[in-house]
């Protein structure tokens, strides 16, 4: 029993941890194609990413439209969570439901919905048109994270400003934002994550300018290819050096 | 009273940024969508309906609703495999290994996540082609004489999907089972059951509702996913999604794609209803 268990752990993490593998050793790969056997390494693949125009606009665009979108969403979510809390208003339920309805629908239908829209109203695929697919997608989950944290204790705090005089944009900038800081950046996190990965919405809503998840899939037409994997080892890396480095400064600080 | 008044409208004004956003892009577009299902195309002009024209075509032309089974087929396998293989692996972390490295192992469980979800399907299609790593060890080692086709066949999908799923449903499991109280599993001890009887008997029946609704989760975005299938399943076969983005390229068909949408909703809201009861969306 006890040694099938870490048979078991072994085998599951061969498996997850395969694919990932894969892509990072052959991004060094001294040849045209990223199968075996490896040659290399070299890091003429990583030279010849970093000085691709195109992917590097994608780039900078994805950081855009992640950045962008992922601040109006929590900025929506915060004011709708803020009034959510505070009173009860007639229809509270129902208006709980619509904010966090687009979460239940997949983002393709999401992204074939808006593309009929804004064919129709003259909105041009863009990154504005993408940025705005992922304000819906992500307005649900940082409205229902902000709203979920905001709990009887943070109520009273806010009472007790605006008896101390505080105007409205006060309370919620200077004592609420401050009291939710870890909730605010959980879901700026999260907002982030998602629109950073985000293929069909911004596939079907840019054109010309394309974020990098749209540029990684072009380049897959071309068939495999070392460059691929160097994109996609560089992303991995960059990604996870960032959590790690989260995970060391923000969190470790929250849990003490 | 006028305190009361003054209070709601603070908050009417509050909500209602967020209320318009949801409107203008989400339900109203939606709505648009559904709409334009009950119209039909005709040459490259949109014919307003009401008519079941799209509905009818879908359940009855062979291409349409091969696309559902094909769907429903692969998501199915794909849930089952992925719990079965999930539950097991949250269980070793959560009761195997030793407390301190269990963060650890969490993290390198869900590692794949931070690269991009087109790239872990790249990264399969790595593996599995016929001079990926698989082949290459496999042959190598005398298993097999030649290698055989995997990638662009449904395995390839099912894997890719696999592996994404594992990995959530690891973590949705973990975070069910160390909730559990050990005074359960002392308890069934005590009074003489078995290690095995013991996870059959209670610990699986009180991380049912985690799993039901991870599988849930797991059927949802499997079922509405484009990428996977697109980059490992090749042509043989298309899914739904798949088939809504062929109407889309080659026709502009906007009709046919809303309507097959609209079944695709209709899909996963009957999943929903099926396992409503011990869905618990808070326990994510």
């Amino acid at each position: 029993m006890r040694y099938l268990s870490w048979i078991y752990l072994v085998a599951c993490f061969v498996f997850i941890l395969l694919p990932v593998g894969v892509l990072v050793v052959f991004s060094f790969q001294d040849g045209r194609l990223p199968v075996p056997p490896f040659n290399g390494p070299t890091l003429k693949w990583y030279a010849d990413i970093t000085s691709d125009r195109d992917l590097m606009a994608a780039l900078f665009n994805s950081l855009l439209v992640a950045a962008v979108s992922s601040l109006v969403a929590l900025l929506l979510g915060f004011l709708a969570a803020s009034g959510l809390a505070r009173v009860v208003l007639p229809g509270s339920t129902l208006m709980r439901a619509i904010l966090i309805a687009p979460m239940t629908v997949s983002y393709l239908i999401i992204a074939l919905g808006l593309l009929n829209y804004f064919n129709n109203i003259g909105i041009r695929p863009s990154l504005l048109a993408t940025g705005i697919g992922h304000v819906v997608i992500n307005l649900p989950l940082c409205f229902a994270i902000l709203y979920a944290a905001m709990g009887e204790h943070q109520r009273n705090a806010l009472r007790a400003a605006r008896d101390l005089g505080a105007k409205e944009w006060q309370v919620l900038a200077l004592v609420s934002a401050p009291m939710l800081a870890p909730a605010l950046g959980a879901a700026f996190f999260l907002a982030f994550t998602f629109s950073w990965d985000e293929f069909i919405i911004a596939f079907l809503l840019t054109r010309f300018d394309v974020t990098l998840p749209v540029e990684i899939w072009s380049m897959l037409r071309s068939g495999l290819s070392p460059a691929t994997n160097a994109v996609g080892s560089l992303v991995f890396l960059v990604s996870v050096a960032v959590v790690v480095l989260l995970e060391l400064t923000l969190f470790r600080k929250v849990g003490k | 009273m006028r305190i009361e008044a003054h209070e709601k409208k603070v908050g009417a004004t509050l909500v209602a940024p967020a209320l318009l956003w949801t409107l203008a892009f989400f339900l109203i577009p939606f709505a648009a969508m559904v709409w334009l299902s009950f119209s039909h195309m005709e040459g490259r002009d949109i014919v307003p309906g009401p008519d079941f024209g799209n509905y009818i075509k879908i359940f009855t032309d062979d291409s349409l609703f091969r696309g559902i089974v094909v769907s429903l087929e692969i998501t199915l396998t794909v849930t089952v495999i992925s719990v079965l293989l999930a539950w097991p692996l949250a269980w070793i972390i959560a009761m195997r290994v030793p407390k301190r490295w269990q963060r650890l192992a969490l993290m390198l469980a869900v590692l794949p996540f931070w690269t991009s979800y087109v790239v872990r399907s790249y990264a399969w299609a790595l593996v599995l082609g016929q001079k990926g790593v698989v082949m290459d060890f496999l042959t190598g080692i005398g298993l097999l004489a030649e290698p055989i086709q995997i990638m662009a066949t449904r395995s390839a999908t099912v894997i890719g999907f696999v592996h994404f799923f594992v990995m959530l449903l690891t973590l949705t499991i973990y975070a069910n089972l160390v909730q559990l109280s050990p005074n359960y599993m002392r308890a069934a001890q005590d009074l003489g059951a078995s290690a095995w009887q013991t996870i059959r008997l209670v610990v699986i029946p009180l991380t049912l509702p985690g799993v039901i609704t991870g599988a849930f989760l797991t059927f949802v975005l499997c079922i509405g996913d484009y990428i996977t299938p697109q980059i490992l399943g090749g042509n043989n076969e298309l899914t739904m999604p798949q088939l809504i983005m062929l109407q889309l390229g080659r026709r502009g068909d906007f009709p046919m794609a809303s309507a097959l949408s609209v079944v695709l909703m209709a899909i996963v809201t009957l999943a929903y209803a099926g396992c409503a009861r011990w869905l618990r969306m808070d326990r994510v």
